[in-house]
């Protein structure tokens, strides 16, 4: 084998969400990139619900489409059905929803993977990550070739020594039928600190066996705008998603069989994420509901398989059958797959930086589900950071850190590696500190010039960009300096869109803050300039909120100037005097990177912040 | 410097002749042109360096005088901690030092933290490298000591009020972002009336939380001490000899009714509204009295129960009563006529009753009376206002009462937002602020709370 074949610049282990986007981002800045998957079949694969998006996580595919990775743009061209959640809970968590052709979604990245330049697909089980001097250096696959490369990057997702249970019945394996990583995982838990999570899925049924009058129909929003800048508007004909509940009888059967749950029973000892609950854990915990939602999916347009989102469960197989026949419109469903749990090894993320590199290997980056998160959004996101860092450090140049006050991925990586993780850490808008600035409709003015400036936004993109940008602060500018109302015919088109007369003249900007008067209707009294439709939503928000707008503004510059004081890598926390042992420990373990990292860290008190700030005094002094 | 302004007392509270509060940064001067009268007209902020005025400090509200003052201001980078700083020499009282602290936080200044100007001046040059691990010292001690006190305080009445503030508003949080969060699980949304009734309400606890916590205004009015005890121990000597040797006799207060004497004085910084109970008929039998509603009324509002005893003559059930009665109060045990062979001892005295009390052995016809006094302003403080000592349960307070009126001004904002008819997501961030705020007090990370409580209180998630 020549060395064309066996020498990278970087290796990406698993072509799930993460790790699409990582050899994306690697191959696209010009780099070798080998990726390998167990299973061609199996590319960019949604074990769980054939869906994408639905709050926090939008905006994080928002943000990968903002920085130029593929996530948001496959969605659009594979997706069925989707619907913006929250239209009227405010602009910060408007977020889209998307139901997805789970075949379609795959071969489509498959074929984007394929026909990027630099970037080789191949399939083989790695059983080793080979690390030379504390650096990393290729990855050994089981079929006996040796991959070289300077940089490694894990995506393995849930596949490390992976063990699936139904009910009683417990084997190792992975989703869809295949096979668990235990060399490899066996090989990391000697190199890196792990833990042991565990999720589940609920039973797939055939569509043709539901009795869809007992059921509530769920339509999509058309038409509808996609995920990508780049979509603009989409309109197809979709297929609706159905409701039905879950009731008395159906939690009977659950409470009968509790003793056959994995999850009850002990056979499953790893962590599950309490978001995503199984039917056993929602009858368990809440006794008092007399009712459950199930959402029936569809996973396709070619397929008549149906995913029942909701019905989570690790109750053996005869149980699900039962269970399945106490629910309206499920009395008679076919069950073609079990559901199942996965108990899975995964990275303590204490062990990572903020660049997503391992902190002990030089070279080695971990993205997605490994890390300890949940969900295919956020594993895109650490996939597409992890692909950048890499290509920076094989280039010499400083990590990307995006900022909390920036993009959810920033929250994302910061909770990650300041706080750890006890569950599958999956993203809420709640846990974002300044939620109002990290809108779906902004993530472009948030990251792409970050993707520009990194090289993954092509010049024509970022020419559009900043045309878009350039149109809304004009559009602003003139809401805020053209003038509106005083005469009697204002006064008529107000009451005619339901807001009260004018009795002296305002600019359009006051008028538009008034909450029940919308952009659009700007237009009755007066001509619109021709904008397109993510233009004028963008200054509606920033005209409307304008107040809270400059507001968390502030708040960010405050909080960044903490985030801007960098720790130095080297600083011996142990010796450092004044910090509480404590903190000295925890600091020595995360070694944050900046004041404002240090300080969020449990355990450090402000006191330790304050011993941090002398000691950064100290040191500039001592080196002038 | 881009950092707030800070100020605090500088001085250390109690009798001492001066208080000073000083401010330091940016803003200082600013602040001091709206807080600081002086007798020309001057604004503060167009003096030179090192200028001395004097003036009146005023609460920029009302514009009412607080105290004359002397005015000193320092430019940066010439001043100890190289900012713009500031100084009020006030009248040193703890009152007046507090509300002139007051008005600078309420025009925009942060209150420092311990060790903070300290910590400034070494950032910005004005300390000597060398001394860097000594300004270490000094930053880590001083947080550290008020930690303490906030734990203790918090162990007091502060914390379990804020607590049930706090439920509520998580309630509601918790509410508001499961709603969002979870959009399509079916969580029932919180109508827009109870919503406003709960922000409603917590402003409202809020007032009257800030209203307590209003130090300035507990010690204008000064802390009601009632003197107890059966007849002819030496409830009037004791309330003399108190009168005697304060200075400060203030006024007597009008409009109070005959049968109680009551006095204003000022022990060590602190008023004390003196009321002794001689003046209830003591020719009705003690036990009968204790039925009168105005005796126990008394003893019931009372912020400090002065309890005398004689311990010249045998205990009598009288003396055990009144200890039985007054045992859930702050208490001071005076067992007078320490000149006279004593006939009873400490452990005569039921121990159940006696818990938290402080015990004082005194003679009122010729003995000092510095244990004494010493003993009423240890407890009234806590021991946490020491002579010599940083006020740290002071500063402490001004951060409490400081975070209290910063969760109104959030929640304020959230009601107005919700009564525009704006969505959930800007309403949420007057609601989250005004718990993050609490949770200064309570040294608790919210956004982490309400994720916890989402998850206990939510069956979500598919």
């Amino acid at each position: 084998m020549s060395h064309k074949h066996t020498r990278y610049d970087v290796i990406v282990v698993g072509a799930g969400h993460a790790g699409c986007e990582a050899a994306l981002a690697c191959a696209r800045l010009g780099k070798q990139t080998a990726l390998l998957t167990f299973s061609l079949e199996n590319v960019a694969l949604m074990p769980c619900n054939p869906s994408i998006g639905g709050s926090g996580k939008a905006a994080l595919v928002r943000e990968i489409d903002a920085l130029g990775g593929e996530m948001g743009k496959n969605c659009d061209a594979t997706l069925m059905q989707g619907r913006m959640l929250n239209t009227r809970k405010g602009p910060a968590v408007q977020s889209l929803r998307v139901q997805l052709d789970r075949k379609f979604y795959q071969r489509r990245m498959k074929y984007v993977l394929e026909t990027t330049p630099n970037l080789f697909l191949k399939e083989g089980l790695v059983t080793r990550l080979l690390v030379e001097n504390s650096r990393a250096a290729g990855v050994r696959l089981r079929d006996g070739t040796t991959l070289y490369a300077p940089v490694v990057i894990l995506a393995t997702g849930t596949y490390l020594d992976s063990e699936i249970h139904i009910g009683d019945v417990r084997y190792p394996g992975a989703p869809q039928g295949q096979h668990p990583a235990v060399e490899l995982a066996r090989n990391l838990r000697e190199l890196l600190p792990v833990v042991r999570f565990k999720t589940g899925t609920p039973p797939r049924i055939n569509l043709r066996s539901l009795d869809y009058s007992k059921m509530m129909k769920l339509e999509g929003d058309n038409p509808l705008e996609g995920f990508s800048f780049e979509t603009g508007s989409i309109e197809i004909e979709q297929v609706p998603c159905w409701v039905t509940y879950t009731n008395e009888a159906t939690h009977a059967v659950v409470q009968a069989n509790l003793h056959r749950a994995a999850l009850y029973s002990g056979a499953i000892t790893g962590t599950g994420p309490r978001y995503c609950p199984s039917i056993e854990s929602k009858v368990v915990q809440f006794p008092e509901r007399t009712g459950h939602q199930v959402f029936v999916e569809p996973e396709g347009w070619q397929t008549n398989e149906g995913y029942l989102s909701g019905l989570s469960t690790s109750l053996p197989a005869e149980v699900q059958i039962e269970l399945l026949q106490t629910i309206p419109g499920l009395e008679n469903a076919e069950i073609m797959r079990w559901a199942y749990a996965i108990e899975y090894d995964c990275l303590d993320p204490f062990c990572l930086e903020s660049s997503l590199m391992t902190k002990e290997i030089a070279g080695l980056f971990c993205a997605g589900q490994i890390n300890g998160t949940s969900g295919y959004e956020e594993a895109a996101a650490q996939g597409i950071v992890a692909g950048i860092n890499a290509v920076r450090f094989l280039n010499g140049q400083e990590p990307i850190t995006i900022s909390r006050s920036q993009a959810y991925i920033g929250v994302l990586i910061d909770d990650l590696v300041t706080k750890g993780t006890t569950e599958p850490y999956r993203m809420m808008t709640s846990r974002a500190e300044h939620r109002l600035y990290l809108r779906m409709d902004n993530a472009d003015a948030r990251l792409t010039p970050l993707g520009y400036e990194v090289g993954l936004i092509s010049e024509e993109r970022y020419a559009a960009f900043t045309a878009k940008q350039e149109m809304i602060k004009r559009e602003v500018e003139r809401l805020k300096t053209a003038p509106v109302g005083g005469d009697p015919a204002t006064n008529a088109l107000l009451r005619e869109i339901g807001t009260p007369e004018l009795r002296h003249g305002v600019t359009l900007a006051e008028l538009l803050r008034r909450p029940e008067v919308s952009y659009e209707q700007l237009g009755m009294l007066g001509e619109l300039p021709d904008l397109p439709q993510t233009v004028r939503r963008a200054v509606e928000v920033l005209v409307k909120y304008e107040g809270y707008l400059r507001k968390q503004q502030a708040a960010i510059e405050r909080f960044e100037r903490m985030e801007e004081r960098l720790l130095p890598k080297d600083i011996d926390y142990i010796k450092l005097r004044g910090l509480s042992r404590e903190a000295a420990e925890k600091l020595a373990r995360i070694r944050p990177r900046s004041l404002g990292q240090a300080a969020r860290i449990s355990g450090v008190s402000p006191a330790d912040v304050n011993v941090l700030m002398i000691y950064l005094e100290t040191q500039k002094r001592s080196e002038k | 410097m881009t950092d707030q302004t800070i100020a605090a007392i500088a001085t250390a509270l109690g009798e001492a002749g001066i208080g000073i509060v000083r401010l330091s940064g940016s803003t200082a001067l600013d602040i001091a042109d709206r807080i600081f009268v002086t007798r020309h007209g001057i604004r503060p902020s167009t003096l030179p360096g090192y200028s001395v005025r004097y003036g009146r400090v005023v609460d920029p509200v009302t514009n009412r005088t607080i105290d004359e003052a002397i005015l000193l201001v320092m430019r940066a980078p010439r001043s100890y901690t190289g900012e713009d700083v500031v100084e009020f020499q006030c009248h040193g009282g703890v009152v007046v030092v507090q509300r002139v602290l007051e008005a600078a936080l309420r025009e925009g200044a942060r209150l420092a933290e311990p060790g903070e100007f300290t910590k400034r001046a070494f950032l910005n040059g004005r300390i000597d490298l060398s001394q860097a691990e000594a300004v270490m010292d000094v930053v880590r001690s001083r947080t550290e000591a008020s930690l303490a006190v906030a734990v203790d305080q918090l162990e007091g009445s502060l914390s379990r009020r804020i607590g049930a503030i706090r439920e509520h508003l998580y309630d509601l949080v918790v509410r508001v972002e499961a709603v969002i969060d979870y959009p399509e699980d079916d969580i029932p949304e919180m109508e827009m009336d109870e919503m406003a009734d709960v922000i409603r309400e917590g402003i409202a606890e809020l007032d009257r939380l800030i209203a307590t916590a209003d130090q300035g205004k507990v010690l204008r009015e000064g802390l009601k001490a009632v003197i107890t005890g059966k007849p002819n121990v030496g409830k009037s000597s004791l309330l003399n000899r108190l009168l005697d040797e304060q200075r400060a006799l203030v006024t007597d207060i009008p409009g109070t009714t005959r049968d109680t004497i009551e006095e204003v004085l000022n022990l060590k910084g602190i008023p004390l509204r003196l009321i002794d109970t001689a003046g209830i008929r003591e020719s009705v039998d003690l036990v009968e009295r204790l039925g009168v509603e105005r005796a126990v009324q008394l003893l019931k509002e009372a912020d400090l129960i002065i309890h005398v005893l004689d311990g010249s003559v045998p205990l009598t059930s009288e003396d055990f009563q009144i200890l039985a009665r007054t045992k859930d109060k702050q208490r001071v045990i005076v067992i007078n006529k320490s000149d006279l062979p004593r006939v009873w001892n400490l452990s005569d005295l039921p121990g159940d009753d006696l818990q938290g009390a402080k015990v004082v052995e005194i003679s009122l016809l010729e003995g000092e009376l510095d244990p004494l006094v010493d003993g009423i302003v240890e407890l009234v403080t806590h021991g946490m206002i020491r002579e010599g000592t940083s006020s740290h349960a002071i500063v402490t307070r001004a951060r409490h009462k400081a975070a209290l009126e910063h969760a109104k001004a959030d929640l304020e904002q959230a009601l107005a937002t919700l009564e525009q008819g704006l969505p959930l997501d800007l309403i949420s961030v007057g609601l989250q602020g005004a718990l993050e705020h609490l949770g200064e007090i309570t040294g608790e990370t919210v956004r982490e709370n309400v994720i916890e409580r989402i998850f206990a209180q939510f069956c979500i998630g598919k």
